[in-house]
C-alpha cells in the first residue's frame, strides 16, 4: 500500500515544489494549519479580477501535502475560482475513491490516497488554504 | 519472565502472528494485558450491572468488583487509602477535573507554572482554569536535552505561584521529571504539585507517598488496560477539601430543587456511571503488573532505549529529540529525520509492520522550543525486543534511501 501511496509521481511533484516561496505585496495571503500534525501553508495570491494572476505557496508539510501544494503552484495560475472550486471538488471525489479524470490531470497521483483515510487531510490542506484566499482573506496589514 | 512469556499475555500478538508486526507506538497506547481483557470481558458479558446503588447480586457484585478495582490501582501506586483514588475516563479527565477543583482556589495575579515539556491535556485545562478566576500560566522551559530547566524554578516560582502541574516522564522526550526539586519548591511557596503520570504508569509501580506530589493523573489504556479509564489520586487531606467537578447522580448527598450536598470522596468525583468494565479492566492490568519482576525489566527498558538510541544515531542524517542517554528517563525516544516528514517516515514503516507515531504528539509547545513541526517517536513496553529495535533501524535506513 505504501509503495502505491508514495508513488513516483507524488515524490516527484513534492520535490518540484513549484511556485514555493512568498510574493511581495500580495492582494491575499492565508496560512492554515493542519491540527492533526502542524502540517503548514501559506499561500500569497495577486489577482486580475477574479483570475489568479500570481500564486506562491510555502508548505512545511508531509509528501503528500507538498506534493498537492505543488499541483496548485503548478496549475492555479490563469484559472478563475469555478476551475479551483472543480479541481477541488475532483480530487476530493477521488479520495473517496469515485473514477474521475481531473481538470488537473496531476491530481490523478493522489488517488492511492483513498486507502489511507488518516491522509486524506494531507491532501486537501493546500486546497483548503487556496479556497480560504480566494474568499477574500487580506493580506496581513491589507 | 521471557519477552516470549510476556507476549503470550498480550492477546494482540497472536492476532498479529503471519504478519511482521513491531509495535512501538506505546506511548500513544498500549496493548491490553489478558488479564484486563478478560475482567473487562467477564463483567460485560457475566456480571454486567451498575455499581454503587442495586441491592440485587449481580450489582453487589458488580459494586465489589469496582471496587476490588480501586485496591488494586491504589495499591499499584502505593496510595495509602483506595478512597484517595478517584476513577475517571482517562487522564484528561483526571486532570480537567483537578484543574476545576484547584480553580476556585485561585484568585486575579495568582500563578500556574507548568511546563514545555507538557501534552496538551497538562496545558489546556490550566489555561482554562487561568482565564475563569484571572490567574497566570507560566511555564518551565526545555534545556537542549528535553528535560525541565528545574535550575530556573527560583525564578519562576513566585510568591504567587498556587500549583505547579508538570509531567511526570515525558511522552517525547522520555525525560523523567526530577520530582525531588518540585516539592521542594512548591513547599518553599506552599503550592501544590501535580503530576501528569500518563507515560510513567506503564513503567512499574509508584510509591506516590515518598513521591512528593499531592496529586497525580494517569490512564488505563497505557498501562495495558481498556481505553476509557483513568484515575486522579490525590492526597487524602486535599481530597476531603475540594470540591466536586461534574454534578449528577452517585456523587451526591442529598438533592433538592435548590441545593445539593455532595458524597465524600472519591464517590463526590465519580457523576454519573462510571466505565465499570475499563476500570475492572484497569485494576486487573495494575494488578497483574504487580506480580512482574520490574528490576528485570527495567534492565531490559535501559539495554532497549540504548540499542534504540545507537542505532538511530549510526543513520545518516537522523537527530534525536531528548536525552541521548539512558539515566533519568522511559523508553519513549523521539528523532526527527533531515529533509523527511514525520509522517511520510511513519507511513513507509508501516510497510515493515512498523508502527511508530508521528507528529506534534499533542505537545505543540515543545515542538516550538525544538523548532520541529513534528517528530518520529518509538516508545517501548515490556513486551518489545531487540528484534523490534532491529527492525526499526533497518526500515528506516531504507526509508531514507528511498525518500532522500
Amino acid at each position: 500500500m505504501t509503495e502505491k501511496l508514495y508513488n513516483d509521481a507524488i515524490i516527484a511533484e513534492a520535490k518540484a515544489n513549484h511556485a514555493h516561496g512568498r510574493l511581495e505585496a500580495p492582494d491575499r495571503s492565508v496560512t492554515c494549519d493542519n491540527p492533526l500534525c502542524g502540517d503548514r501553508i501559506t499561500i500569497d495570491l495577486k489577482l486580475a479580477g477574479e483570475r489568479i494572476a500570481a500564486l506562491a505557496q510555502k508548505t512545511r508539510g508531509c509528501l503528500l501535502t507538498q506534493a498537492a501544494a505543488s499541483v496548485i503552484g503548478q496549475r492555479a495560475v490563469g484559472a478563475e475560482p469555478a476551475e479551483i472550486e472543480r479541481a477541488a471538488t475532483e480530487l476530493r471525489r477521488l479520495l473517496a475513491g469515485e473514477a474521475v479524470a481531473p481538470v488537473w490531470p496531476e491530481l490523478a497521483m493522489f488517488a492511492p490516497v483513498k486507502a489511507v483515510k488518516s491522509r486524506h487531510e494531507c491532501v486537501l490542506l493546500p486546497f483548503e488554504a487556496l479556497r480560504e484566499a480566494l474568499e477574500g482573506k487580506l493580506a496581513p496589514g491589507g | 519472565m521471557s519477552t516470549a512469556g510476556l507476549r503470550a499475555q498480550f492477546p494482540i500478538f497472536a492476532a498479529q502472528q503471519g504478519t511482521p508486526f513491531h509495535y512501538l507506538d506505546n506511548a500513544a497506547t498500549g496493548q491490553i494485558c489478558r488479564a484486563a481483557a478478560e475482567a473487562l470481558w467477564h463483567f460485560e458479558t457475566r456480571a454486567r450491572a451498575n455499581v454503587k446503588r442495586g441491592v440485587y447480586r449481580l450489582a453487589d457484585e458488580a459494586t465489589t468488583a469496582f471496587q476490588k478495582a480501586r485496591q488494586e490501582v491504589a495499591a499499584y501506586i502505593g496510595a495509602s487509602d483506595p478512597d484517595e483514588v478517584i476513577f475517571t475516563s482517562g487522564c484528561t479527565l483526571a486532570i480537567n477535573t483537578a484543574a476545576h477543583a484547584l480553580a476556585l482556589r485561585l484568585r486575579p495575579g495568582d500563578e500556574i507554572l507548568i511546563s514545555e515539556l507538557e501534552h496538551h491535556s497538562n496545558i489546556v485545562p490550566w489555561q482554562m482554569a487561568a482565564a475563569r478566576t484571572g490567574a497566570r500560566v507560566r511555564a518551565i522551559p526545555v534545556t537542549p536535552e528535553g528535560r525541565l530547566a528545574c535550575d530556573r524554578l527560583d525564578d519562576l516560582v513566585t510568591g504567587r505561584t498556587r500549583i505547579i502541574a508538570v509531567t511526570h516522564a515525558s511522552n517525547v522526550t522520555g525525560a523523567v521529571t526530577d520530582v525531588g526539586a518540585l516539592r521542594d519548591a512548591a513547599d518553599a511557596v506552599g503550592a501544590l504539585l501535580l503530576l501528569d503520570g500518563a507515560q510513567r504508569a506503564a513503567h512499574g509501580p509508584l510509591d506516590v507517598q515518598t513521591l512528593g506530589c499531592d496529586l497525580y493523573a494517569f490512564s488505563a489504556h497505557k498501562m495495558f488496560g481498556p481505553t476509557g479509564a483513568g484515575a486522579l489520586w490525590v492526597r487524602k487531606d486535599l481530597l476531603l477539601d475540594l470540591p466536586p467537578f461534574l454534578g449528577g447522580g452517585e456523587m451526591i448527598r442529598r438533592v433538592e430543587i435548590e441545593r445539593s450536598t455532595y458524597a465524600p470522596p472519591p464517590h463526590r468525583f465519580e457523576a454519573g456511571t462510571p466505565p465499570i468494565g475499563p476500570v475492572i479492566g484497569m485494576g486487573a492490568a495494575a494488578a497483574w503488573l504487580a506480580t512482574l519482576d520490574w528490576a528485570a525489566l527495567g534492565r531490559q527498558e535501559i539495554e532497549l532505549t540504548a540499542r534504540t538510541l545507537e542505532g538511530l544515531q549510526s543513520l545518516d542524517g537522523v537527530r534525536i529529540v531528548g536525552p541521548v542517554g539512558t539515566q533519568a528517563r522511559i523508553g519513549v525516544v523521539s528523532f526527527a529525520v533531515e529533509g523527511i516528514h514525520p509522517h511520510d517516515v511513519c507511513q513507509m514503516l508501516d510497510e515493515f509492520g512498523l508502527a511508530l507515531r508521528g507528529g506534534h504528539h499533542c505537545a505543540q509547545p515543545l515542538m516550538d522550543a525544538f523548532d520541529l513541526p513534528a517528530t518520529v517517536r518509538a516508545s517501548l513496553a515490556p513486551y518489545n525486543d531487540a528484534a523490534d529495535v532491529d527492525a526499526l533501524i533497518e526500515g528506516l535506513d531504507t526509508v531514507i534511501r528511498r525518500l532522500r
